[in-house]
């Protein structure tokens, strides 16, 4: 093994670049499950999030509209689910895995035509001097912008669920959708806002994927990603910071396991590949358990149907 | 002079009419389970493709259906039986896992017949075919190995399978006899398609000092990644994968089935269809290498192209000792050449490539 041929100041960057696309579609499904709804159609949205993305970018030329055209298309997905389980009461858990696959089915429709086609490139953001910067430059400051937004995001969603009444409300409504309803709080409409914000920044890590990290349109090219960052919400334990720690953790394992390989480590990869995975059933069981703090972080009300008559 | 034209057109109609009737005077029903998306661009792609060039070969005398997507085993089963008993008369099954279910339901429906691509269980209702995908892999190594300027060459593999250690095995031999110092790195994605881990497959090898990546998996991803590191190249792999032209994509292998599948269409059309098993190569056009770009240098080229032709042509076999297994001992002797049985069933590396077969 050669681990001197390993450049770990690239793995860092690298690392960052693979985490983003989980990284924005775990916050946004912790936003949905903070307001006590359970969307299991991340996966479904972050698709049709990087046809949309990738369509726009193609027909304008321009990658932040096409950043905007995923998020918009996630959002609008995400209504579906929203409209079926909000207003029609419809079982969250079924219409969530119907959403992935209606949503894999749509992104294969509308990708007929975009299959081979290369995006606008995604410039990375010039930071000046910077850059230069030894050790910190290239690990911080030779990205594009949607790793900072991406950062941003986090922090925005942390303060405005933990420093706003904004956010005290969505929490409230997540942990009993009953007591906000007789407070006077529209609890419909805000599980709606929430679930369209999830569902745009599931479409934002979707166009992530399709225009700066593969960079192109492929059937199915999501591959499972939105289920990693349905796990990631659980890893977390529903808190903002830890999902950007877990994001870059559980990228960080992919883009290290290759890494390794490549540097000729003689050792089975497939347990560092399932290593985030066995994490994540851990702490399954943990919360399941009862015991400790941990147990108690699962917003009480998630998955469970309100309507305001009951 | 009007009317004499007229008669003759109706008379040759007849005859043509006559010629159909002759295949049952109803077409021939051609089944396809596929098991991937028509668009992923690489393996399903290409089955497709050839799918189409039946229909273009034989027009009204045949009727295609496909379904895509199939997974491997139990619904596989379903699939086949339900276009056996909707009157298709010859299915062709195009993944390796659905070997048992093609012969269990080939059981089942005596007078349907089978083809299977890449497995090796045959009935008498059930044919098998394969490419030898090798013969394109020694030259695209050659060219690799040509090329290279940092010397180490990046390989991003699927699954430990012999179809792919194969592949690894062929690419080095010719890799190491255009320059010696060539040295492999393998990187195994454990998947056939996932654009995103062959993407930072691809990068971490760049970034390790690769500056040549072959691929065996499906997607263009690491075509994309090469692009954009800038100053490595790559090659297309299943399908052209011809957008990357001229660079970082110089050349490509291609799984072309159409000459196959219009073979043995013919032959089920005339009656003369039977089972048998099927290797292609390069002669047969079965593994085509697409066009190799101004990017490689001229004479490398034309090196390349002549080492295809001797594969084709049968003078060369891209297994020919002296080879030694990778603890040194010997495999094959000086001008001893692999026998298809110990190549369908490889588990091992050659001499010279660094690294262990995950099992």
């Amino acid at each position: 093994m050669d681990l001197s041929s390993i450049n770990w100041l690239l793995l860092i960057a690298a690392l960052m670049v693979g985490a983003t696309p989980i990284l924005l579609a775990a916050i946004g499904e912790l936003v949905v499950e903070r307001s006590g709804v359970l969307n299991l159609g991340v996966e479904g949205m972050m698709i049709t999030g990087a046809i949309c993305g990738f369509a726009v970018a193609v027909k304008t030329g321009s990658p932040a509209l096409g950043f905007l055209g995923g998020a918009l298309g996630g959002a609008v997905l995400s209504l579906v689910f929203g409209l079926l389980t909000q207003v029609f009461l419809s079982n969250q858990v079924a219409t969530g895995l119907a959403l992935t696959l209606f949503g894999l089915g749509l992104s294969a429709l509308m990708g007929q035509s975009y299959v081979g086609i290369r995006p606008p490139a995604t410039p990375k953001l010039d930071l000046g001097p910077l850059s230069d910067i030894p050790v910190l430059g290239p690990i911080l400051f030779r990205h594009d912008p949607m790793i900072y937004i991406s950062i941003l995001i986090v922090a925005l969603v942390w303060a405005v669920l933990f420093r706003t009444r904004a956010g005290l409300i969505l929490r409230a409504t997540g942990e009993s959708a009953e007591a906000a309803h007789a407070l006077g709080y529209r609890v419909i409409r805000i599980r709606l806002l929430a679930i369209a914000c999830g569902g745009a920044l599931a479409g934002l890590g979707g166009a992530y994927l399709s225009l700066v990290r593969v960079p192109q349109w492929t059937e199915g090219m999501t591959a499972g990603a939105g289920w990693i960052a349905l796990a990631l919400v659980v890893f977390a334990s529903w808190r903002p910071w830890r999902v950007l720690i877990g994001a870059y953790l559980f990228g960080g394992l992919t883009v290290l396991q290759l890494n390794l390989q490549a540097a000729g480590m003689k050792m089975p990869v497939e347990y560092l590949s399932m290593s985030p995975y066995i994490i994540t059933i851990l702490v399954l069981v943990l919360i399941s358990s009862g015991r400790g703090r941990i147990s108690t972080s699962a917003p009480a009300a998630l998955g469970r149907t309100f309507h305001a008559s009951t | 002079m009007l009317i004499r034209h007229l008669l003759a057109g109706a008379a040759m109609a007849l005859t043509a009419t006559g010629a159909l009737a002759q295949d049952d005077g109803e077409p021939l029903k051609v089944g396809f389970v596929y098991v991937g998306p028509i668009g992923d661009g690489g393996w399903t792609y290409e089955h497709e493709q050839a799918r189409l060039a039946l229909v273009e070969e034989y027009g009204d005398r045949i009727e295609t259906v496909y379904q895509e997507s199939v997974p491997e085993g139990a619904d596989a089963e379903r699939v086949l039986t339900q276009m056996a008993l909707s009157g298709t008369d010859l299915i062709f099954t195009t993944s390796f896992g659905y070997m048992d279910p093609t012969i269990n339901v080939a059981q089942k429906f005596p007078d349907v017949n089978f083809e299977h691509a890449t497995g090796y269980k045959r009935a008498d209702n059930v044919a098998t075919y394969s490419s030898r995908f090798y013969e394109g892999r020694a030259v695209i190594g050659h060219i690799a190995g040509k090329m290279t300027e940092t010397n180490k060459i990046g390989y991003i593999a699927s699954f430990p399978i012999p179809e792919v250690i194969r592949g690894i095995n062929a690419a080095y031999i010719a890799a190491s006899e255009a320059n010696p110092d060539v040295e492999f790195n393998i990187v195994w994605a454990y998947t056939w398609f996932d654009p995103a881990k062959e993407a930072d497959a691809a990068q971490a090898l760049i970034e390790q000092g690769a500056d040549v990546i072959l691929q065996h998996t499906d997607s263009t991803a690491p075509l994309a990644a090469a692009e954009q590191a800038g100053g490595v190249v790559g090659f297309g792999q299943a399908s052209d994968m011809a957008e990357y032209k001229p660079s970082p994509r110089v050349s490509s292998i291609i799984d072309n089935w159409a000459p196959y599948y219009i073979e043995r269409v013919g032959a089920a059309l005339d009656g003369t269809w039977e089972s048998k098993d099927t290797w292609g190569g390069i002669d047969t056009g079965m593994v085509e290498i697409g066009e190799m770009t101004d990017a490689i240098p001229e004479d490398v080229r034309q090196e390349a192209q002549d080492l295809a032709d001797s594969i084709s042509s049968g003078e060369y076999h891209p297994f020919t000792g002296p080879l030694n297994y990778a603890d040194g001992t010997e495999w094959l002797a000086e001008g001893e050449t692999a026998d298809d049985e110990t190549l369908l069933g490889m588990d091992f590396y050659v001499e010279g490539i660094d690294a262990e077969i995950p099992n």
